[in-house]
């Protein structure tokens, strides 16, 4: 039982080791290093080495020295001895190995005894693992995306793996793909369009749901049961086969080309969430509130404006802010219905760009950058509000 | 009394209602009835304009004459193949103005030249000239006349509005030899593509279930790939697995791992040596299955990880007390919690991802063996423009996703059942 689970405990600690390592090489490449293998049985063996060393040693001295020890001497043999890297390189493979020690510290000889010791030691690393891969499958593409943007074109070219960005250039060339897609790509009208957009939808779609939430969460009427169910599934309905139809009435009605077209049809794509939403919140507050209103003869639009809407601003404002980001976000409709350049929102802008093979792709990823920074920057403020709507269903993707 | 205020009460709830419920029956619902009656029509992309009688007005002096003027109409139909019937024409003119010589379509009376030019087939072009003088020989001012517009009206056949039905469209549809080929591919991509994203979101759930430093910022990098807009994604990716000078393609090439770039999204297929076995693997497909997983984990994350903090305590409790092991925690505890949560998680990913075109359209244009219905429904409609074939094709897809409810729901409830 005890070799059993030393074995395994020094398999999975160094293969997480292996693990981060490879991701700090992979990063160092694309700062331009020359790291072209892995190395992975050395650092394998060393790995090995730190995890049984670790535990023969266990609280004979202080987890900080041992850290400190363990780490200098990988540093020295991988970062020295093995292949010549620069410093920061070797500072970075320094404080991973600070990082890894300190996780192994807690496990000493004596809790190989304990039971599931295998399973403890496999759920902890995956815990470990997991949030690393994680992070970095996720982060890197946004990560390239913001740096290819301020690259050139050759530089991009020469070496594609030559992530670092050159500081020392004064601001304007560091900042040139921003400037020539507002300059000669328009980008400051298609910022407009999809800002018209997207708060347009957002009002509109608040003006038809709180009025039609409130009726579906208070009123009593024929085919309010119906109402409520058919809200979620025609949230459901896919837009894809709304988009035909959709096309050749608008052909023929002229809305095409318009941006009273995408309001009306993002409206109403937003509208069963939002009234999803809303008739929650509106269940919760209390009626009695209401009741007091009536009797001081208020209508059911003074009972809305003055009651109902100061009590959920927080439940407005998450759908509007969800609203807003859906409409931000929308591509098939801006596709089908936007053929004018001078009507394009923000996404139909970039994917008409591409369209072209010849637009360098800094500037493709310079547009990315610009259409994604608005909706990430609400997302991170007003995550608590956002998250408890996410949950809700809300966001359609 | 209680009568009235319910009635009352009924009378401002529909009041309230009203106008979304118009919206979304005007934008949401119709359509999908429009659907069915344009998917038996034969239909063209060019079909759809309404064709209109056009005129272009010149405006020309004769000789040196200042009060005499010759307008030149040049008229026709708007369309190539539909007809227009009984165009009538109308234009006003100064006070001053008397016609020398009247075509005898047309009148001239209070200053307005009436005409009625009768039906014009397809394609009609005619020049239709009159000449005018001031009856007290005064200068004509051309660009003035020139700016007043004629009228023309007519009436046409919509081709959306008639009778003629035809089965033609199914017919493409479903005897097409790739059909089998185009369900399969969807089919794959949407399974594929909704279980991958649960079982990663069940990952990382149980990931970010644990107290660690940074949890909640974690919380938010995870939702990264959810909210942003699918536009900068999927060229970022593009960017990313380009063969050419893509940084994936170049690191394995630094790291020595390939030889030559794979071209992920260009590539059908690509031979996998397993245990022995060749076979062939789906490469794009599979790529676009794998943005997707990326793309759509999180909502499964965010669902599960709100079932997973609901979890009463006392029983992980109860079973540290027992001697279970974090598997057997797993399995018997978290995983029975869960499973309400992940049918329904099912279910939403699955309509939405058979449904999914932006993703695969913004990738690959549903080229090398990545057309799935949705982009079909694009292709058919407005790359080969057959506007009539597209609706056919939305309506197979609205069918296999009713069939798909009536059976989850059917399934779902017979489970509920039995509980």
């Amino acid at each position: 039982m005890k070799t059993k689970n030393l074995i395994l405990f020094t398999l999975i600690s160094s293969s997480f080791l292996i693990f981060i390592v490879s991701i700090w090489k992979i990063l160092a490449t694309l700062q331009g290093l020359n790291i072209q293998n892995f190395n992975l049985q050395i650092i394998f063996i060393f790995g090995v080495l730190i995890s049984f060393a670790n535990l023969r040693i266990g609280n004979k001295i202080k987890d900080f020295y041992k850290s400190i020890l363990f780490s200098l001497i990988f540093v020295i043999c991988d970062g020295y001895l093995i292949q010549k890297l620069p410093l920061w390189y070797n500072i970075g493979i320094f404080l991973i190995l600070y990082f890894f020690v300190s996780k192994i510290n807690k496990y000493g000889f004596e809790n190989l005894r304990e039971q599931h010791l295998t399973q403890v030691i496999f759920f902890d690393f995956l815990t470990l693992f997991g949030i690393l891969f994680f992070s970095f499958v996720i982060l890197f593409p946004f990560y390239m995306m913001l740096i290819t943007s301020f690259k050139t074109q050759i530089a991009l070219l020469v070496n594609p793996l030559d992530f670092s960005i050159n500081f020392s250039q004064d601001l304007k060339s560091l900042f040139k793909s921003y400037f020539v897609i507002f300059e000669s790509y328009n980008f400051g009208r298609y910022i407009l369009t999809s800002a018209i957009v997207s708060v347009g939808t957002v009002l509109i779609t608040l003006i038809f749901a709180i009025p039609a939430a409130y009726a579906i969460a208070r009123l009593n009427f024929f085919g309010k049961t119906f109402m409520s169910t058919s809200i979620l599934i025609i949230y459901m309905f896919p837009a894809i086969v709304l988009v035909i139809p959709l096309y050749t009435i608008f052909s023929q009605l002229g809305l095409r080309n318009s941006i009273e077209g995408l309001l009306i049809v993002y409206t109403a794509t937003t509208l069963p969430v939002a009234i999803y939403m809303l008739q929650g919140y509106f269940k919760s507050i209390p009626k009695e509130l209401e009741e007091a209103a009536i009797l001081d003869k208020l209508g059911w639009f003074g009972i809305i404006t003055k009651i109902i809407i100061p009590l959920s601003i927080p439940a407005i404002s998450s759908v509007a802010l969800y609203v807003f980001m859906i409409a931000w976000n929308e591509f098939l409709f801006s596709l089908m219905f936007l053929d004018n350049p001078n009507s394009f929102t923000l996404s139909r802008a970039i994917q008409y760009l591409s369209g072209d093979a010849e637009t360098p792709r800094q500037y493709l990823m310079a547009g990315s950058v610009i259409v994604t920074l608005p909706v990430l920057f609400i997302f991170v403020y007003f995550e608590k509000y956002l998250v408890s709507g996410l949950t809700a269903g809300s966001v359609k993707g | 009394m209680k009568d009235t205020l319910a009635n009352t009460e009924k009378k401002t709830a529909y009041i309230l209602t009203l106008p979304a419920v118009a919206l979304v029956f005007a934008i949401i619902l119709f359509p999908i009835f429009a659907n069915v009656w344009i998917s038996f029509k034969e239909v063209e992309l060019k079909d759809i304009r309404i064709p209109e009688p056009r005129a272009k007005k010149i405006v020309k002096s004769i000789s040196e004459d200042t009060s005499k003027i010759k307008i030149l109409y040049k008229l026709r139909n708007s369309s190539l193949i539909q007809e227009i019937r009984d165009v009538s024409f109308q234009d006003k003119f100064p006070k001053n103005f008397e016609i020398k010589k009247l075509d005898p379509r047309c009148e001239f009376k209070k200053y307005i030249l009436k005409c009625k030019f009768g039906d014009w087939p397809a394609k009609y072009r005619e020049n239709f000239q009159v000449e005018f003088e001031t009856n007290d020989g005064s200068k004509i001012d051309k660009k003035a006349l020139k700016s007043i517009k004629p009228k023309l009206n007519g009436t046409s056949d919509n081709i959306l509005l008639n009778t003629d039905f035809t089965l033609k469209n199914f017919k493409k549809v479903l005897l097409d030899n790739e059909f089998v080929d185009l369900l399969l591919t969807t089919f794959y991509y949407t399974f594929f593509g909704t279980v991958g994203s649960i079982i990663f979101g069940i990952l990382t759930a149980q990931m970010v279930n644990q107290k660690f430093y940074g949890r909640t910022f974690m919380r938010s990098v995870l939702l990264f790939p959810y909210v942003a807009p699918v536009v900068a994604l999927a060229y970022t990716w593009e960017l990313l697995l380009d063969p050419n000078s893509g940084t994936l393609n170049s690191l394995l090439i630094n790291y020595q791992i390939i030889e030559t770039p794979i071209n992920l999204l260009g590539q059908k297929y690509i031979n996998i040596n397993v245990l022995g076995f060749d076979f062939k693997l789906r490469l794009a497909l599979t790529t676009v299955i794998m943005f997707e997983i990326w793309r759509y984990f999180p909502l499964a994350f965010l669902f599960i990880l709100a079932r997973l903090q609901a979890i009463p305590k006392e029983l992980y409790e109860a079973a540290d007390v027992d001697g279970a092991s974090p598997f057997q925690k797993f399995f018997n505890i978290t995983l029975p919690q869960i499973t309400a949560v992940i049918s329904i998680l099912f279910m939403i990913r699955f309509i939405w991802n058979f449904n999914k075109f932006e993703d695969v359209f913004l990738l690959t244009g549903g080229a090398s063996g990545t057309r799935t219905l949705p982009i079909n429904v694009y292709q058919q409609g407005f790359a080969i423009s057959d506007i009539g074939m597209g609706s056919a094709v939305s309506i197979v897809i609205v069918a296999l996703l009713l069939m798909f409810m009536f059976f989850y729901f059917k399934l779902l409830g017979k489970r509920v059942d039995e509980n």
